[in-house]
Protein backbone atom coordinates (compact mmCIF):
# COMPACT_ATOMS: atom_id res chain seq x y z
CA UNK A 1 0.00 0.00 0.00
CA UNK A 2 1.00 3.58 -0.69
CA UNK A 3 3.08 5.31 2.21
CA UNK A 4 2.53 9.22 2.59
CA UNK A 5 4.65 11.73 4.86
CA UNK A 6 2.33 14.13 6.78
CA UNK A 7 4.70 16.82 7.85
CA UNK A 8 3.59 19.61 10.14
CA UNK A 9 5.31 23.35 9.56
CA UNK A 10 5.42 26.23 11.63
CA UNK A 11 7.28 29.50 12.60
CA UNK A 12 11.12 28.57 13.28
CA UNK A 13 10.48 30.94 16.59
CA UNK A 14 7.42 28.95 17.76
CA UNK A 15 7.80 27.02 21.02
CA UNK A 16 5.22 25.02 22.73
CA UNK A 17 4.99 25.61 26.25
CA UNK A 18 3.50 22.36 27.30
CA UNK A 19 2.29 23.55 30.23
CA UNK A 20 -0.55 25.84 28.89
CA UNK A 21 -4.33 24.62 27.87
CA UNK A 22 -3.92 25.40 24.13
CA UNK A 23 -0.71 23.05 23.66
CA UNK A 24 -2.44 20.53 26.13
CA UNK A 25 -5.30 20.29 24.09
CA UNK A 26 -3.16 19.59 21.15
CA UNK A 27 -1.31 17.19 22.40
CA UNK A 28 -4.84 15.27 23.35
CA UNK A 29 -6.18 16.02 19.83
CA UNK A 30 -2.80 14.55 18.24
CA UNK A 31 -2.95 11.12 20.82
CA UNK A 32 -6.45 10.57 19.35
CA UNK A 33 -5.62 10.73 16.23
CA UNK A 34 -2.61 8.72 16.43
CA UNK A 35 -4.58 6.45 18.03
CA UNK A 36 -7.31 6.49 14.80
CA UNK A 37 -4.55 5.81 12.84
CA UNK A 38 -3.53 2.74 14.46
CA UNK A 39 -7.28 1.29 14.83
CA UNK A 40 -7.45 1.72 10.90
CA UNK A 41 -4.06 -0.11 10.12
CA UNK A 42 -2.49 3.20 8.97
CA UNK A 43 -0.14 3.78 11.22
CA UNK A 44 3.96 3.47 10.25
CA UNK A 45 5.21 6.17 12.35
CA UNK A 46 5.37 9.70 13.98
CA UNK A 47 6.92 11.93 15.95
CA UNK A 48 7.04 15.19 16.95
CA UNK A 49 10.59 16.95 17.07
CA UNK A 50 12.58 19.05 19.18
CA UNK A 51 12.67 22.98 17.85
CA UNK A 52 14.98 23.42 14.59
CA UNK A 53 17.54 24.70 16.51
CA UNK A 54 18.51 21.33 17.79
CA UNK A 55 19.49 20.39 14.13
CA UNK A 56 22.93 19.56 13.11
CA UNK A 57 23.80 19.29 9.32
CA UNK A 58 26.08 16.25 7.98
CA UNK A 59 28.22 16.28 5.08
CA UNK A 60 30.21 14.03 3.41
CA UNK A 61 32.51 14.73 0.78
CA UNK A 62 35.66 12.49 -1.13
CA UNK A 63 35.41 10.50 2.02
CA UNK A 64 35.14 13.35 4.88
CA UNK A 65 32.36 13.90 7.00
CA UNK A 66 31.87 17.37 8.68
CA UNK A 67 29.13 18.74 10.60
CA UNK A 68 27.97 22.48 10.81
CA UNK A 69 25.35 23.78 12.84
CA UNK A 70 21.73 23.12 11.35
CA UNK A 71 18.94 23.23 10.43
CA UNK A 72 20.07 22.85 7.26
CA UNK A 73 17.75 25.00 5.34
CA UNK A 74 17.39 28.52 6.31
CA UNK A 75 13.99 29.31 6.03
CA UNK A 76 11.60 30.31 8.33
CA UNK A 77 9.49 27.48 8.57
CA UNK A 78 10.57 24.43 9.50
CA UNK A 79 9.59 20.91 10.46
CA UNK A 80 8.62 20.36 14.05
CA UNK A 81 6.77 16.77 13.15
CA UNK A 82 5.51 14.31 10.97
CA UNK A 83 3.57 11.21 10.44
CA UNK A 84 4.13 8.38 8.04
CA UNK A 85 0.84 6.88 6.92
CA UNK A 86 -0.23 4.06 4.67
CA UNK A 87 -3.33 4.64 2.49
CA UNK A 88 -5.22 3.23 -0.39
CA UNK A 89 -4.39 6.55 -2.52
CA UNK A 90 -4.19 10.21 -2.42
CA UNK A 91 -7.68 10.70 -1.87
CA UNK A 92 -7.53 8.93 1.57
CA UNK A 93 -4.02 9.98 2.76
CA UNK A 94 -5.72 13.94 2.09
CA UNK A 95 -8.42 12.67 4.60
CA UNK A 96 -5.95 11.77 7.03
CA UNK A 97 -4.22 14.93 6.42
CA UNK A 98 -6.98 16.90 6.77
CA UNK A 99 -7.85 15.42 10.76
CA UNK A 100 -3.80 15.67 11.13
CA UNK A 101 -4.15 19.28 10.44
CA UNK A 102 -7.23 19.97 12.86
CA UNK A 103 -5.28 17.38 15.84
CA UNK A 104 -2.14 19.88 15.34
CA UNK A 105 -3.81 22.85 14.63
CA UNK A 106 -1.63 24.31 12.06
CA UNK A 107 -0.87 23.08 8.03
CA UNK A 108 0.55 19.99 7.41
CA UNK A 109 2.33 18.52 3.85
CA UNK A 110 1.31 15.64 2.09
CA UNK A 111 4.15 13.98 0.28
CA UNK A 112 4.33 10.38 -1.35
CA UNK A 113 7.04 7.93 -0.91
CA UNK A 114 8.82 6.49 -3.28
CA UNK A 115 8.38 2.47 -4.31
CA UNK B 1 -14.17 12.71 -45.16
CA UNK B 2 -11.24 14.37 -43.28
CA UNK B 3 -13.71 16.79 -42.20
CA UNK B 4 -16.23 13.56 -40.49
CA UNK B 5 -12.98 12.62 -39.31
CA UNK B 6 -11.81 15.88 -37.41
CA UNK B 7 -15.53 15.92 -36.33
CA UNK B 8 -15.60 12.08 -34.85
CA UNK B 9 -12.10 13.42 -33.20
CA UNK B 10 -13.80 16.35 -31.67
CA UNK B 11 -16.48 14.64 -30.12
CA UNK B 12 -14.77 11.22 -29.06
CA UNK B 13 -11.26 12.18 -28.05
CA UNK B 14 -11.98 12.82 -24.46
CA UNK B 15 -14.79 10.28 -24.06
CA UNK B 16 -12.08 7.39 -25.57
CA UNK B 17 -9.32 8.82 -23.27
CA UNK B 18 -11.09 8.58 -20.63
CA UNK B 19 -12.10 4.95 -21.24
CA UNK B 20 -8.91 3.77 -22.05
CA UNK B 21 -7.09 5.22 -18.97
CA UNK B 22 -9.73 2.75 -16.90
CA UNK B 23 -8.50 -0.27 -19.13
CA UNK B 24 -5.00 0.73 -19.24
CA UNK B 25 -4.30 2.08 -15.80
CA UNK B 26 -1.82 4.57 -17.20
CA UNK B 27 -2.84 8.31 -18.39
CA UNK B 28 0.13 8.65 -21.08
CA UNK B 29 0.37 4.98 -22.17
CA UNK B 30 -3.78 5.72 -22.67
CA UNK B 31 -3.12 9.28 -24.99
CA UNK B 32 -0.14 7.29 -26.65
CA UNK B 33 -3.20 4.53 -27.95
CA UNK B 34 -5.50 6.90 -28.26
CA UNK B 35 -3.89 9.14 -30.84
CA UNK B 36 -2.63 5.73 -32.37
CA UNK B 37 -6.03 4.71 -32.89
CA UNK B 38 -7.32 7.89 -34.15
CA UNK B 39 -4.21 8.00 -36.82
CA UNK B 40 -5.22 4.55 -38.26
CA UNK B 41 -8.67 5.78 -38.63
CA UNK B 42 -7.44 8.44 -40.70
CA UNK B 43 -6.15 5.63 -42.93
CA UNK B 44 -8.89 2.95 -42.95
CA UNK B 45 -11.89 5.38 -42.80
CA UNK B 46 -11.59 7.10 -45.95
CA UNK B 47 -11.45 3.62 -47.58
CA UNK B 48 -13.92 1.76 -45.20
CA UNK B 49 -16.29 4.45 -43.79
CA UNK B 50 -16.91 5.57 -40.50
CA UNK B 51 -18.20 2.76 -38.46
CA UNK B 52 -21.46 2.93 -36.37
CA UNK B 53 -20.18 3.35 -33.22
CA UNK B 54 -16.41 5.28 -34.00
CA UNK B 55 -16.13 5.71 -30.24
CA UNK B 56 -15.87 2.00 -29.55
CA UNK B 57 -13.77 1.38 -32.39
CA UNK B 58 -11.18 3.85 -30.87
CA UNK B 59 -11.28 3.07 -27.58
CA UNK B 60 -11.27 -0.99 -28.77
CA UNK B 61 -7.81 -0.22 -31.42
CA UNK B 62 -6.40 1.68 -28.94
CA UNK B 63 -6.69 -0.79 -26.18
CA UNK B 64 -5.45 -3.72 -28.59
CA UNK B 65 -2.24 -1.30 -30.25
CA UNK B 66 -1.48 -0.74 -26.55
CA UNK B 67 -1.53 -4.38 -25.57
CA UNK B 68 0.70 -5.19 -28.37
CA UNK B 69 3.47 -2.28 -27.54
CA UNK B 70 3.35 -3.65 -23.86
CA UNK B 71 3.67 -7.61 -25.16
CA UNK B 72 6.50 -6.81 -27.96
CA UNK B 73 7.87 -4.97 -24.72
CA UNK B 74 7.92 -8.51 -23.36
CA UNK B 75 8.03 -9.24 -20.19
CA UNK B 76 8.07 -5.73 -18.43
CA UNK B 77 4.48 -5.15 -19.69
CA UNK B 78 2.95 -6.89 -16.77
CA UNK B 79 5.28 -5.08 -14.71
CA UNK B 80 4.68 -1.90 -16.68
CA UNK B 81 0.94 -2.31 -15.82
CA UNK B 82 0.91 -2.87 -11.97
CA UNK B 83 3.60 0.15 -11.39
CA UNK B 84 1.29 2.14 -13.36
CA UNK B 85 -1.85 1.38 -12.41
CA UNK B 86 -4.12 3.46 -11.48
CA UNK B 87 -6.40 2.80 -8.72
CA UNK B 88 -10.18 2.61 -9.79
CA UNK B 89 -13.68 2.00 -7.65
CA UNK B 90 -14.24 -1.07 -10.17
CA UNK B 91 -10.72 -2.48 -10.02
CA UNK B 92 -8.94 -2.44 -7.01
CA UNK B 93 -5.47 -1.80 -6.45
CA UNK B 94 -4.20 -5.81 -6.46
CA UNK B 95 -5.96 -6.61 -9.70
CA UNK B 96 -3.61 -6.07 -12.46
CA UNK B 97 -5.66 -6.84 -15.76
CA UNK B 98 -5.38 -10.25 -17.55
CA UNK B 99 -4.30 -8.98 -21.42
CA UNK B 100 -5.61 -12.53 -22.43
CA UNK B 101 -8.82 -12.10 -20.56
CA UNK B 102 -10.27 -8.77 -22.00
CA UNK B 103 -13.27 -9.05 -22.78
CA UNK B 104 -13.06 -7.89 -27.07
CA UNK B 105 -14.41 -4.91 -27.64
CA UNK B 106 -14.37 -1.72 -24.96
CA UNK B 107 -17.61 0.25 -24.74
CA UNK B 108 -17.09 3.74 -24.08
CA UNK B 109 -18.87 4.23 -20.53
CA UNK B 110 -19.85 7.54 -20.19
CA UNK B 111 -18.98 7.33 -16.45
CA UNK B 112 -15.59 7.54 -17.07
CA UNK B 113 -15.54 10.78 -18.50
CA UNK B 114 -16.58 12.15 -15.27
CA UNK B 115 -13.29 9.84 -13.20
CA UNK B 116 -11.24 12.08 -15.69
CA UNK B 117 -13.06 15.34 -15.12
CA UNK B 118 -12.64 14.88 -11.37
CA UNK B 119 -8.59 13.56 -11.76
CA UNK B 120 -7.67 16.31 -13.88
CA UNK B 121 -9.30 19.32 -11.36
CA UNK B 122 -8.02 17.28 -8.49
CA UNK B 123 -7.53 19.64 -5.50
CA UNK B 124 -4.31 18.78 -5.22
CA UNK B 125 -2.92 20.61 -8.38
CA UNK B 126 -2.80 24.52 -8.81
CA UNK B 127 -5.66 25.42 -10.63
CA UNK B 128 -3.41 26.28 -14.19
CA UNK B 129 -2.53 22.75 -13.94
CA UNK B 130 -5.89 21.39 -13.61
CA UNK B 131 -7.02 24.10 -16.27
CA UNK B 132 -4.30 22.56 -18.70
CA UNK B 133 -4.93 18.66 -17.93
CA UNK B 134 -8.51 19.25 -18.30
CA UNK B 135 -8.53 20.88 -21.78
CA UNK B 136 -5.64 18.63 -22.89
CA UNK B 137 -7.63 15.07 -21.87
CA UNK B 138 -11.27 15.66 -21.55
CA UNK B 139 -11.86 17.96 -24.34
CA UNK B 140 -8.59 16.30 -26.11
CA UNK B 141 -6.86 19.91 -27.24
CA UNK B 142 -3.19 19.88 -28.13
CA UNK B 143 -0.39 21.16 -25.99
CA UNK B 144 0.10 23.87 -28.70
CA UNK B 145 -3.30 24.88 -28.77
CA UNK B 146 -3.51 25.18 -25.25
CA UNK B 147 -0.33 26.84 -25.03
CA UNK B 148 -1.53 29.53 -27.96
CA UNK B 149 -4.60 29.95 -25.70
CA UNK B 150 -2.98 30.93 -22.63
CA UNK B 151 -0.28 32.65 -24.48
CA UNK B 152 2.57 30.98 -22.98
CA UNK B 153 5.43 28.97 -24.79
CA UNK B 154 4.84 25.24 -25.85
CA UNK B 155 7.48 23.90 -23.96
CA UNK B 156 5.72 25.83 -21.22
CA UNK B 157 2.69 24.60 -21.57
CA UNK B 158 4.30 20.29 -21.87
CA UNK B 159 6.13 20.70 -18.96
CA UNK B 160 3.49 21.98 -16.74
CA UNK B 161 1.08 19.06 -18.50
CA UNK B 162 3.84 16.77 -17.52
CA UNK B 163 4.74 17.44 -13.85
CA UNK B 164 0.67 17.28 -13.09
CA UNK B 165 0.31 14.12 -14.45
CA UNK B 166 3.60 13.20 -12.67
CA UNK B 167 2.16 14.65 -9.51
CA UNK B 168 -1.48 12.36 -9.64
CA UNK B 169 0.67 9.82 -10.65
CA UNK B 170 3.60 9.38 -8.05
CA UNK B 171 0.32 10.14 -5.47
CA UNK B 172 -0.84 7.52 -6.48
CA UNK B 173 -4.46 9.16 -7.19
CA UNK B 174 -7.40 7.26 -7.53
CA UNK B 175 -9.03 7.41 -10.84
CA UNK B 176 -13.01 7.34 -9.36
CA UNK B 177 -15.81 9.25 -8.68
CA UNK B 178 -15.85 11.21 -5.02
CA UNK B 179 -17.71 9.55 -2.34
CA UNK B 180 -21.22 11.87 -1.56
CA UNK B 181 -19.59 13.31 1.32
CA UNK B 182 -16.25 14.92 -0.39
CA UNK B 183 -18.71 15.32 -3.70
CA UNK B 184 -19.79 19.28 -3.18
CA UNK B 185 -15.65 20.03 -2.64
CA UNK B 186 -14.49 17.92 -5.20
CA UNK B 187 -17.74 19.00 -7.75
CA UNK B 188 -17.09 22.77 -6.97
CA UNK B 189 -13.31 22.26 -7.95
CA UNK B 190 -14.22 20.79 -11.55
CA UNK B 191 -16.85 23.72 -11.68
CA UNK B 192 -14.16 26.30 -10.82
CA UNK B 193 -11.52 25.15 -13.22
CA UNK B 194 -14.52 24.82 -16.51
CA UNK B 195 -15.46 28.28 -15.13
CA UNK B 196 -12.08 29.31 -15.19
CA UNK B 197 -11.39 27.89 -18.94
CA UNK B 198 -14.67 30.11 -19.38
CA UNK B 199 -13.43 33.48 -18.37
CA UNK B 200 -9.85 33.19 -19.43
CA UNK B 201 -11.69 32.90 -23.05
CA UNK B 202 -14.25 35.95 -22.04
CA UNK B 203 -11.61 38.49 -21.30
CA UNK B 204 -8.61 37.22 -21.96
CA UNK B 205 -5.54 37.97 -19.22
CA UNK B 206 -3.59 39.36 -21.58
CA UNK B 207 -2.82 39.66 -25.41
CA UNK B 208 -3.83 41.84 -27.98
CA UNK B 209 -7.43 40.46 -28.12
CA UNK B 210 -10.33 41.17 -25.69
CA UNK B 211 -11.64 37.47 -26.01
CA UNK B 212 -10.54 33.87 -27.25
CA UNK B 213 -13.61 32.39 -28.23
CA UNK B 214 -11.99 29.28 -28.81
CA UNK B 215 -12.01 28.70 -25.04
CA UNK B 216 -14.98 29.86 -24.20
CA UNK B 217 -16.50 27.37 -26.66
CA UNK B 218 -14.67 24.69 -24.92
CA UNK B 219 -15.61 25.90 -21.48
CA UNK B 220 -19.52 25.76 -22.98
CA UNK B 221 -18.81 22.43 -24.29
CA UNK B 222 -17.18 20.89 -21.11
CA UNK B 223 -19.97 22.79 -19.11
CA UNK B 224 -22.49 20.68 -21.22
CA UNK B 225 -20.72 17.46 -21.11
CA UNK B 226 -21.01 17.59 -17.07
CA UNK B 227 -24.41 18.63 -17.14
CA UNK B 228 -25.34 15.49 -19.56
CA UNK B 229 -23.51 13.29 -16.91
CA UNK B 230 -24.53 14.67 -13.38
CA UNK B 231 -27.83 15.71 -15.07
CA UNK B 232 -29.00 16.06 -11.10
CA UNK B 233 -25.95 18.66 -9.73
CA UNK B 234 -28.14 21.90 -9.98
CA UNK B 235 -24.54 23.99 -9.82
CA UNK B 236 -23.13 22.48 -12.94
CA UNK B 237 -26.28 23.09 -14.66
CA UNK B 238 -26.21 26.87 -12.71
CA UNK B 239 -22.74 27.05 -14.17
CA UNK B 240 -23.61 25.82 -17.75
CA UNK B 241 -26.36 29.09 -17.62
CA UNK B 242 -24.00 31.33 -16.22
CA UNK B 243 -21.67 30.53 -19.38
CA UNK B 244 -24.68 30.63 -22.19
CA UNK B 245 -25.84 34.07 -20.55
CA UNK B 246 -22.60 35.69 -20.38
CA UNK B 247 -22.02 34.32 -23.88
CA UNK B 248 -25.30 35.52 -25.14
CA UNK B 249 -23.75 38.83 -24.42
CA UNK B 250 -20.57 37.95 -26.87
CA UNK B 251 -22.01 40.14 -30.25
CA UNK B 252 -22.27 43.34 -28.37
CA UNK B 253 -19.20 43.48 -25.96
CA UNK B 254 -16.90 44.88 -28.43
CA UNK B 255 -17.26 47.34 -31.35
CA UNK B 256 -16.19 46.64 -34.67
CA UNK B 257 -13.11 48.72 -34.04
CA UNK B 258 -12.35 45.91 -31.79
CA UNK B 259 -12.69 48.47 -28.52
CA UNK B 260 -15.10 47.12 -24.96
CA UNK B 261 -18.22 48.19 -24.76
CA UNK B 262 -19.78 48.12 -21.37
CA UNK B 263 -22.60 46.36 -20.46
CA UNK B 264 -24.89 49.92 -19.48
CA UNK B 265 -23.42 50.70 -23.43
CA UNK B 266 -24.13 47.39 -25.21
CA UNK B 267 -26.93 47.61 -28.18
CA UNK B 268 -28.96 44.94 -26.58
CA UNK B 269 -30.59 44.09 -29.69
CA UNK B 270 -27.25 41.89 -31.03
CA UNK B 271 -27.55 40.03 -27.88
CA UNK B 272 -27.58 36.27 -28.64
CA UNK B 273 -31.44 35.37 -28.00
CA UNK B 274 -31.24 31.33 -28.38
CA UNK B 275 -28.15 31.58 -25.93
CA UNK B 276 -30.43 33.88 -23.58
CA UNK B 277 -33.71 31.47 -23.80
CA UNK B 278 -31.51 28.34 -23.05
CA UNK B 279 -29.58 30.10 -19.88
CA UNK B 280 -33.24 31.07 -18.73
CA UNK B 281 -34.81 27.52 -19.35
CA UNK B 282 -31.54 26.06 -16.90
CA UNK B 283 -31.91 28.66 -14.23
CA UNK B 284 -35.41 27.55 -13.79
CA UNK B 285 -34.79 24.28 -13.91
CA UNK B 286 -31.97 24.37 -10.99
CA UNK B 287 -34.09 27.48 -9.14
CA UNK B 288 -36.79 24.53 -8.89
CA UNK B 289 -34.82 22.02 -7.12
CA UNK B 290 -34.42 24.56 -4.30
CA UNK B 291 -30.16 23.83 -3.56
CA UNK B 292 -28.97 26.97 -4.14
CA UNK B 293 -25.39 27.18 -4.84
CA UNK B 294 -22.95 30.26 -6.45
CA UNK B 295 -23.07 29.47 -9.99
CA UNK B 296 -27.12 29.14 -9.82
CA UNK B 297 -26.87 32.55 -7.97
CA UNK B 298 -24.36 33.96 -10.36
CA UNK B 299 -26.59 32.76 -13.62
CA UNK B 300 -29.51 34.08 -11.68
CA UNK B 301 -27.97 37.41 -11.77
CA UNK B 302 -27.18 37.11 -15.89
CA UNK B 303 -30.52 36.31 -16.13
CA UNK B 304 -31.79 39.51 -14.60
CA UNK B 305 -29.58 41.58 -16.62
CA UNK B 306 -30.93 39.07 -19.81
CA UNK B 307 -34.13 40.04 -19.27
CA UNK B 308 -33.97 43.72 -19.18
CA UNK B 309 -34.00 45.77 -22.07
CA UNK B 310 -31.95 48.69 -20.90
CA UNK B 311 -29.13 49.17 -18.28
CA UNK B 312 -31.71 52.02 -16.69
CA UNK B 313 -34.39 49.55 -16.93
CA UNK B 314 -32.55 46.20 -15.19
CA UNK B 315 -34.26 44.94 -11.86
CA UNK B 316 -31.06 46.03 -10.27
CA UNK B 317 -33.07 45.75 -6.50
CA UNK B 318 -32.86 42.43 -7.60
CA UNK B 319 -29.51 41.93 -8.68
CA UNK B 320 -28.47 43.30 -5.49
CA UNK B 321 -30.29 40.98 -3.36
CA UNK B 322 -29.06 37.96 -5.56
CA UNK B 323 -25.20 39.05 -4.87
CA UNK B 324 -26.01 39.48 -0.57
CA UNK B 325 -27.13 35.99 -1.13
CA UNK B 326 -24.06 34.68 -3.10
CA UNK B 327 -21.98 36.94 -0.45
CA UNK B 328 -23.66 34.84 1.94
CA UNK B 329 -22.42 31.88 0.54
CA UNK B 330 -18.85 33.20 -0.66
CA UNK B 331 -18.34 36.31 1.54
CA UNK B 332 -15.78 37.38 -1.31
CA UNK B 333 -14.42 41.14 -1.68
CA UNK B 334 -15.12 40.60 -5.38
CA UNK B 335 -18.50 39.50 -4.48
CA UNK B 336 -18.84 42.68 -2.69
CA UNK B 337 -16.77 44.80 -5.15
CA UNK B 338 -19.96 43.74 -8.39
CA UNK B 339 -22.61 44.46 -5.12
CA UNK B 340 -21.56 47.79 -4.47
CA UNK B 341 -21.88 48.68 -8.54
CA UNK B 342 -25.22 47.33 -8.66
CA UNK B 343 -26.32 49.87 -5.31
CA UNK B 344 -24.47 52.72 -7.46
CA UNK B 345 -26.74 51.84 -10.25
CA UNK B 346 -30.00 51.65 -7.99
CA UNK B 347 -29.10 54.71 -5.39
CA UNK B 348 -26.27 56.55 -7.33
CA UNK B 349 -22.18 56.67 -7.24
CA UNK B 350 -21.94 58.13 -3.83
CA UNK B 351 -24.01 55.29 -2.48
CA UNK B 352 -21.63 52.87 -4.86
CA UNK B 353 -18.27 54.29 -3.63
CA UNK B 354 -19.56 54.16 -0.09
CA UNK B 355 -20.53 50.36 -0.43
CA UNK B 356 -17.25 50.23 -1.66
CA UNK B 357 -15.52 51.68 0.86
CA UNK B 358 -16.87 49.19 3.75
CA UNK B 359 -14.73 46.40 1.22
CA UNK B 360 -11.44 45.04 2.52
CA UNK B 361 -9.13 46.75 -0.07
CA UNK B 362 -6.13 44.74 1.12
CA UNK B 363 -7.42 41.56 -0.88
CA UNK B 364 -8.85 44.09 -3.92
CA UNK B 365 -5.82 46.51 -4.20
CA UNK B 366 -3.83 44.51 -7.16
CA UNK B 367 -6.98 43.63 -8.58
CA UNK B 368 -7.83 45.74 -11.70
CA UNK B 369 -11.38 45.27 -12.11
CA UNK B 370 -11.62 46.88 -8.22
CA UNK B 371 -9.60 50.35 -10.10
CA UNK B 372 -11.59 50.21 -13.14
CA UNK B 373 -15.26 50.13 -11.21
CA UNK B 374 -13.80 52.66 -8.51
CA UNK B 375 -12.34 55.36 -10.92
CA UNK B 376 -15.47 55.05 -13.01
CA UNK B 377 -17.92 55.86 -9.76
CA UNK B 378 -15.85 58.47 -8.78
CA UNK B 379 -15.72 60.58 -11.99
CA UNK B 380 -19.63 59.94 -11.87
CA UNK B 381 -19.71 61.35 -8.45
CA UNK B 382 -17.65 64.72 -9.73
CA UNK B 383 -14.51 63.68 -7.93
CA UNK B 384 -11.83 64.18 -11.50
CA UNK B 385 -8.34 64.15 -9.74
CA UNK B 386 -9.66 60.64 -7.21
CA UNK B 387 -11.24 59.22 -10.51
CA UNK B 388 -7.69 59.71 -12.28
CA UNK B 389 -5.68 58.31 -10.20
CA UNK B 390 -7.80 55.43 -10.13
CA UNK B 391 -7.74 55.06 -13.97
CA UNK B 392 -4.02 55.36 -13.66
CA UNK B 393 -3.68 52.32 -10.99
CA UNK B 394 -6.37 49.99 -13.02
CA UNK B 395 -4.26 50.65 -16.25
CA UNK B 396 -1.03 50.25 -14.98
CA UNK B 397 -2.79 46.36 -13.50
CA UNK B 398 -4.06 45.88 -17.38
CA UNK B 399 -2.03 43.08 -19.63
CA UNK B 400 -4.95 43.06 -22.16
CA UNK B 401 -4.75 45.68 -24.65
CA UNK B 402 -7.88 45.97 -25.51
CA UNK B 403 -9.11 47.02 -21.40
CA UNK B 404 -5.91 48.99 -21.23
CA UNK B 405 -7.36 50.75 -24.49
CA UNK B 406 -11.22 50.98 -23.04
CA UNK B 407 -9.68 52.49 -20.25
CA UNK B 408 -7.32 55.13 -21.67
CA UNK B 409 -9.93 56.84 -23.19
CA UNK B 410 -12.35 56.73 -20.25
CA UNK B 411 -9.68 58.63 -18.79
CA UNK B 412 -9.20 60.79 -21.30
CA UNK B 413 -12.88 61.94 -21.16
CA UNK B 414 -12.57 63.43 -17.81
Amino acid sequence: MPQYLISVWHDDTFEVDLSSPDAQLRVAQVDAFNSELQQAGAWVFAAGLHPASSATVVRSSGGEVSMTDGPYAETKEQMGGFWVIEAADLDAALEWAGRAAAACDGPVEVRPAQG
Amino acid sequence: MTDGLDEVFRREAGRCTATVIRVLGDIDLAEDAVAEAFAIAAEQWPKTGIPPNPGGWITTTARNRAIDRLRRESTRSDRHLAAHRLHTDTMGPARNPDLDRLDDFVEVVADDQLRLMFLCAHPSLAADAQVALVLRLVAGLETSEIARAFVVAEPTMAQRIVRAKRKLHDNHASYRIPRLGELPDRLHTVLAAIYLIYTEGHTATSGQSLTRSDLSTEAIRLGRTLVELMPDEPEAVGLLALMLLTESRRPARSSTDGTVVRLADQDRSRWDQALIAQGHQLVRACLRRNRPGPFQIQAAIAAVHADAPSAKTTDWSQIIALYDQLYALRPHAVIALNRSVAVAELHGPDEGLAALARIDIATLDNYQPYHAARADLLARAGRRDEALAAYDRAIELTANAVERDFLMLQRAAL
